[in-house]
């Protein structure tokens, strides 16, 4: 085991692929020499050469399309977009191409990529550097969408995703990079060296891409979270007093049903958590999911505490974050119910 | 101050329109073997000139001349022109069988023969072309070609090897260098771009053969294929083939007016060639010089094919309420299959009772191919792939949720 923040679990892991797999290449904007502008490539093109890990063009819909081209070659390519939010204009490529290459050829051609990008706010970003846009990628079928919230699932899930066939969107919550956030921001950051899960196992580990973890037992409600989110709802059920149950989604689609509606039907109630806009967020279909599952067994209307639906302000960056104390309001308000 | 006059905006037009003949003094055309042949180390920048200019092979009274003129063994130029017959033929059976609803939709390549048939003869197994749906030609032209695989496919019958999921026409077949169809336009260009990189990375010496059409070079991922292409010096080649149309739109509203589309490439730093896209030996050379120059590690090349959409665009078209009727028979580089058909009477190498006689043959055997794919059915069957086919492939293994979805259809269905 090495204490690692989530930049070096990240490393580490596409380090592991890329001594174990030939096939695997990782590259993207500042991602080569540089070793990104997270520092998550760092040190990997020195180690394994320019031949394998390499800068690209800024153009998102080129790095995306030559990683199609890579796949169908029978490569497996780790690419990065450099912030979520310039993810569209490769959008064509991901939704028509990467997520349709195995139904429509019949299984012919398959798209076996990773796409990192670094996503979330609460780090001044403003408009185009603190967007969630899973929601967007939930939506298209023949994706995966994986979220890490610690070091220890960043790695195991980066690991899984790359080696998983089926084309992979893997959000960073560059919140968390360097330290947990529980959405206190007047608190001194804590790093992740002090954290349980910062502790991370060397060499070669994964973990299923669609399981959910249960990070926090509890009876009285069932708070749905990923990201970030998951440490802002740890925060708001220790300080609340409420004994919540907290699950950490990880593979946001395909997700772990079996894992939301057993605790629902346990807790009886439902809080779901997420950075994103609130209209038809991920937080929607999860509430469907849970009402169409759990419906005899909910005794409240399901909750969310979700982004504003404004586009990411700068200046009011903490009246828009779900903060621990919008998501004890929520908890108070379904215990009330 | 001087008076400005108000501006004014332009909106390209062809000098063309139902009822008024085209001038096709637009295009700029260059004689029979007037075009030098650079070597295939060429820099980029000294195929400028030839980016602007036409290269031909065969002359009005169909000799192979210029230093184009490629060296092809009598039996691989018959193999063309029968190649070609046979993709007429079976777009013009293909036709009809729409007509009658045995498949939902079809499009030809009437005109476009030539530029697909060369590349396939000229280009080697283990390379990977990323077609555009008109390029049936690079199926057909195959030894191994399977007619009866692709009309199942037309008619999303049993035996459709994309199990009725695509639309007709859009075929998929790696074993046959041959990358699956997408109806968005231009991806295809830049995922053949990644696949060369993948070749180079791997150390291979295989080639990656894109493909777009005039109208659809505005796309955005064409100037990222270029760019890219060039970056990283893929062993590419960027065929651009400018049949003047998309849908009804005229080329000169794409970008083509007063430029030509080569000219893209030389701007991007790629060698650059325009080519008679009807003069089946000028196809087979460009494409061999491209191939061997992105062979031997000295990068890509782009090719702009002239020729002429002389078909509708698809059977949902009609060519007849936007551009004249006799366009065809004035379009100055005529017909890929008469010229070929000139070229080897004038060898000696072929006559027109062999000609008839091979016309008969490619019909019969597309019937046959026809006949057999019938036996498993038609789209007016209503013979349609399985539930199952429905939700298999949209991932590796079916998750949950669409476990759920089959199960839901299957139970409506009767078949649980």
């Amino acid at each position: 085991m090495s204490q690692m923040t989530m930049i070096q679990a990240l490393r580490d892991a596409m380090d592991v692929m890329l001594a174990r797999d030939p096939n695997v290449v990782v590259y993207g904007q500042d991602v080569g020499y540089f070793g990104g502008v997270f520092r998550c490539t760092e040190g990997l093109q020195k180690k394994y050469g320019n031949q394998r890990v390499f800068d690209a063009p800024i153009s998102e819909g080129g790095i995306v399309g030559t990683a199609v081209g890579m796949g169908a070659y029978g490569l497996r390519p780790v690419v990065e977009i450099q912030f979520a939010d310039y993810v569209y204009p490769a959008f064509d490529q991901i939704v028509s191409e990467a997520a349709r290459l195995r139904y429509r050829s019949a299984g012919d051609f398959t798209a076996p990529l990773t796409m990192r990008m670094p996503c979330g706010g609460g780090i001044y970003g403003g408009q185009t550097h603190s967007q969630s846009p899973e929601a967007i990628f939930t939506q298209v079928c023949g994706l995966r969408t994986v979220m890490p919230s610690n070091p220890y699932d960043a790695k195991g899930l980066l690991i899984a995703s790359i080696e998983c066939d089926d084309p992979v969107i893997f959000l960073e919550p560059k919140r968390l990079y360097n330290g947990p956030f529980d959405g206190h921001h007047d608190k001194p950051v804590v790093p992740w060296s002090s954290h349980p899960l910062g502790e991370v196992p060397e060499g070669h580990y994964s973990m299923p891409l669609d399981k959910a973890a249960i990070v926090r037992a509890g009876a009285t409600v069932t708070i749905i979270a990923y990201g970030t989110m998951v440490h802002v709802a740890q925060a708001a059920a220790t300080e609340s007093g409420v004994d919540a149950e907290i699950i950490d989604l990880r593979s946001l689609w395909p997700l772990d049903l079996d894992t939301l509606v057993a605790s629902v039907k346990k807790t009886g109630r439902c809080v779901i958590v997420h950075e994103a806009t609130r209209a038809c967020g991920l937080g929607a279909e999860l509430a469907s999911l849970v009402q169409e599952h759990c419906f005899y067994q909910l005794e409240a209307p399901i909750e969310r505490v979700t982004g504003w639906d404004t586009p990411y302000p700068h200046a009011q960056e903490w009246l828009y974050f779900p903060t621990p104390k919008r998501v004890i309001d929520a908890l108070q308000r379904v215990l009330e119910a | 101050m001087p008076q400005r006059k108000p501006l004014h905006l332009h909106v390209p037009e062809p000098t063309g329109r139902p009822g008024r003949d085209t001038d096709f003094s637009y295009l700029p055309l260059s004689a029979a073997g007037a075009k030098r042949r650079p070597p295939v180390d060429v820099a980029a920048a000294q195929t400028n000139d030839l980016a602007f200019a036409l290269i031909r092979v065969l002359d009005d009274a169909g000799q192979a001349v210029g230093p184009w003129a490629p060296q092809i063994a009598p039996d691989t130029l018959r193999r063309g022109l029968r190649t070609m017959m046979l993709t007429r033929a079976f777009d013009a059976r293909m036709l009809i069988a729409q007509r009658q609803k045995k498949m939902s939709f079809y499009m030809q390549c009437l005109g476009e023969e030539a530029i697909a048939c060369a590349h396939a003869l000229a280009i080697g197994d283990g390379d990977m072309c990323f077609p555009t749906y008109r390029q049936q030609g690079l199926l057909l032209a195959r030894e191994d070609n399977n007619m009866v695989d692709m009309i199942c496919q037309l008619y999303s019958n049993a035996r459709d090897p994309m199990k009725g999921r695509q639309l007709p026409v859009m075929y998929s077949s790696k074993k046959q260098g041959f990358f699956s169809i997408s109806g968005n336009l231009a991806t295809q260009v830049i995922q053949a771009v990644g696949w060369a990189m993948a070749s180079a990375i791997k150390g291979d010496d295989k080639v990656a053969s894109a493909w777009i059409g005039d109208g659809a070079t505005a796309e955005s991922d064409f100037h990222t294929g270029l760019t890219f292409a060039h970056v990283y010096r893929a062993p590419v080649i960027l065929n651009v083939v400018n049949n003047q149309w998309a849908i009804s739109t005229f080329q000169a509203i794409a970008g083509g007016e007063g430029t030509t589309f080569a000219a893209r490439g030389a701007g991007c730093g790629i060698a650059s060639l325009r080519v008679d896209g009807n003069d089946f030996l000028a196809c087979f050379a460009a494409t061999k010089w491209a191939l061997e120059r992105a062979r031997s590690g000295f990068g890509p090349t782009l090719i702009e094919w002239v020729t002429y959409r002389a078909g509708a665009h698809s059977t949902s078209d009609d060519p007849s309420k936007y551009r004249p009727a006799t366009d065809i028979q004035r379009f100055p580089l005529g017909d890929p299959i008469a010229r070929l058909k000139q070229h080897l009477i004038a060898l000696g190498i072929w006559s027109d009772a062999e000609h008839e006689a091979t016309q008969k043959a490619v019909e019969a055997e597309v019937v046959a191919a026809q006949k057999e794919a019938e036996k498993f059915g038609t789209l007016i069957d209503a013979h349609t792939p399985s539930i199952e086919s429905m939700f298999e492939d949209v991932y590796q293994q079916m998750p949950a949720h669409l476990q759920r979805q089959m199960a839901q259809v299957k139970q409506l269905e009767g078949q649980v």
